[in-house]
């Protein structure tokens, strides 16, 4: 059937973009603001440590871009495969 | 005027306000009462997802609990907004194009069984029952510190108000409420950080004051606020004491537990569309993080202050908000040294968790303490969590009217916050037992009213539980998270992402998670099972805040292995999910 294959393929591209945004998410909160927060606070960001920015501010922000970029990246994957709601 | 006269005009004109909305708003259809007939517009949902989020915790409580803990508070920072990336990407949407009215109707419908949608009803009413009371209790505190009035009338009042938009408006009159009520209390939040920023660092973007140099220095406020902390002794601001696994897994439980809360899922079934859905989570973070980018700057600002202000100044000589604060409770001075000197240090005043005053003054003019004075330390000083945002603006000497839209934005917080979990109550009630599972040929008013008398018994429960709050609330509350994490989230997870997962699978994950977590919270945190218990005691040095992860892998394990052994779901489950995978099939 040829709308279940088209389905199965804009699924498939919908995993591919979970996956690196959802390795960004991971990347920023879990990583620069816990586990590598000791080597990031060597660096500075204005009056910052940066991994304690990333902690308490950077993280949050990412956050909010990572939302509309996968809104963006949906609405457009919707057009192209044709499943868009009217 | 005085605080009292502008606390009585701004909560006044906010009341009538979320009044008015209410009548203007009424419902009329099952579906308006429980997902505001689906036509939310995305801006508005997230507005409105946002003010049901903040709850009087995060606008009263959060960022004192940040600047006595510093680091360690990025937990919750992290935690309570990353969870909407999960929520947005994995959920959200799919949870819209389902298109029906509940967390236990996907659940239900999803796994063919009416037992795991009876374990989702349960879930979704102890978590919502104990997050509802802690909101109810805020009203009364907020009451009582501005208006004087006691807490029972408080939360009596507070009732009131919920009860006129919930009950009559149901999902409706709560969402417009809500947009209300984000506005005001994101506008009480930023007036007095805005104001403090620029008194301190001259910048009056209190994201951007937080990095900062202090007003007439070449020292940054944090650098400055770690050396005065590392000099009495304490941790500095940019440093923990948890350890980093602990870190780690609380944030992970509070970023998957909010994914998991019903009255935050359910919001998004009142947009139109599947992208709005994925728009208003957008929205919704958006408008959080205003308020979470600026909890922890508020914090280090009010941490100096506090510090500067107090910390060996003689008691004779300290600011008139002292002994309006000690009045009220919340700060307590008991004079170790006996030199009439206030010692600020690492270390608790007395080993009980509140002060308890004899009615009498000592020589200074300070309320003495009936406590079990810690003579271990040389810290000298009590002061509870929330005083840092209600005291704030008091010890930044701001005008009168900034500290009444303290108490008007702490309204907001808490109403908006028990108005959403009122209604995932009384919609389990009407909707996922009585007309699901009961009396399924109930008509529509029927349920309408079912879903209404509800509403009106979860207020009244929850106003007890306000003015009586049984003494393991607050522990209770990381419970909600906890619980939601173990339960919620891997089973709707696996359900859209997952079509091999089948019933069997589904609610032995989800009674494995639900048991081994409630099990390590009774037994760590509430100590109901064997006795006492200290953090030498925790598993992996993890602490019960953050066993709602542990939950979530057991759950993701257990339903895992269980479905491999027993039936696939059947066609039309598969068809289902196929379905709603795909925004819409031409």
């Amino acid at each position: 059937m040829a709308s279940s294959a088209n389905s199965k393929a804009y699924w498939s591209v919908n995993l591919r973009y979970l996956t690196v945004l959802l390795l960004v998410w991971f990347t920023v909160s879990f990583g620069f603001g816990i586990l590598l927060v000791d080597q990031l606070n060597s660096i500075r960001l204005g009056g910052f440590k940066l991994g304690f920015w990333f902690a308490q501010q950077g993280s949050i922000y990412v956050f909010v871009i990572l939302i509309f970029v996968y809104v963006r990246l949906m609405n457009r994957l919707d057009k192209k495969f044709n499943v868009d709601e009217e | 005027m005085s605080v009292q006269v502008w606390t009585y005009i701004l909560v006044g004109i906010s009341f009538a306000l979320y009044i008015g909305i209410a009548i203007w708003s009424r419902a009329g259809s099952t579906k308006e009462f429980y997902v505001a007939g689906g036509h939310v517009s995305p801006l508005a949902n997230g507005m409105a997802t946002a003010a049901d989020w903040m709850s009087a915790a995060s606008f009263l409580s959060m960022a004192g609990l940040i600047a006595f803990s510093g680091y360690d508070g990025s937990v919750y920072l992290m935690g309570w907004t990353g969870g909407y990336v999960l929520l947005a990407l994995l959920l959200a949407p799919y949870l819209r194009k389902f298109g029906k009215f509940t967390v236990p109707d996907f659940i239900g419908d999803r796994y063919y069984s009416n037992t795991a949608r009876t374990v989702a009803v349960v879930s979704a009413l102890f978590v919502s029952f104990t997050y509802v009371a802690g909101q109810m209790r805020g009203v009364g505190v907020v009451f009582s510190r501005f208006l004087e009035t006691d807490i029972t009338n408080g939360v009596l009042i507070g009732m009131g108000i919920v009860f006129f938009y919930a009950v009559l408006g149901g999902m409706k009159g709560i969402t417009y409420t809500q947009v209300a009520q984000y506005c005001v209390l994101i506008f009480a939040f930023m007036v007095p950080a805005i104001f403090i920023s620029i008194q301190l660092t001259g910048n009056p973007i209190p994201q951007l004051g937080f990095g900062s140099n202090v007003v007439g220095s070449e020292t940054a406020l944090l650098d400055k606020l770690d050396g005065l902390m590392t000099e009495l002794g304490f941790t500095a601001f940019t440093d923990g004491n948890k350890s980093k696994i602990d870190v780690f897994f609380i944030t992970a439980a509070l970023m998957v537990g909010t994914a998991g809360l019903p009255h935050v899922i359910v919001r998004f079934f009142t947009v139109p569309k599947v992208r709005d859905a994925r728009l208003s989570a957008g929205y919704a973070l958006a408008f959080i993080a205003i308020l979470y980018t600026t909890a922890p700057a508020v914090a280090a600002f009010a941490r100096t202050n506090l510090m500067e202000t107090i910390n060996n100044k003689a008691y004779s000589e300290v600011p008139q908000w002292f002994e309006t604060w000690e009045d009220a409770g919340l700060l307590a001075w008991s004079d170790k040294n006996e030199d009439g000197k206030i010692q600020y240090g690492p270390g608790k005043l007395f080993s009980e968790k509140k002060p308890v005053f004899i009615d009498q003054e000592g020589f200074y003019g300070q309320r003495l303490l009936n406590n079990d004075i810690d003579r271990s330390n040389q810290n000298e000083l009590f002061i509870d969590n929330d005083i840092m945002v209600l005291a704030n603006p008091e010890i930044a000497n701001l005008p009168n009217w900034v500290i009444a839209l303290v108490a008007a934005g702490g309204l907001a917080a808490a109403l908006s916050t028990a108005a959403g979990l009122l209604l995932v109550i009384s919609t389990s009630v009407s909707h996922d037992l009585v007309k699901k599972q009961i009396a399924p040929d109930l008509s529509e008013k029927g349920e309408l009213w079912i879903a209404r008398g509800a509403a009106i018994l979860a207020v009244i429960v929850a106003g007890y539980f306000g003015i009586n709050p049984p003494g393991f609330v607050a522990s209770v509350v990381a419970l909600a998270f906890g619980l939601a994490a173990a339960s919620f989230f891997p089973a709707i997870f696996l359900g859209i992402f997952y079509k091999r997962m089948n019933r069997e699978g589904a609610i032995a994950g989800m009674l494995a998670g639900l048991g081994v977590t409630v099990f390590y919270m009774m037994r760590y945190k509430l100590g109901w099972i064997g006795g006492p218990t200290t953090s030498e005691d925790w598993w992996f040095g993890i602490s019960p805040e953050g066993f709602g992860t542990v939950g979530m892998v057991i759950n993701f394990v257990v339903a895992l292995t269980v479905c491999r052994f027993t039936p696939r779901p059947p066609k039309e489950i598969d068809d289902m999910v196929e379905d709603i995978r795909v925004p819409s099939v031409k």
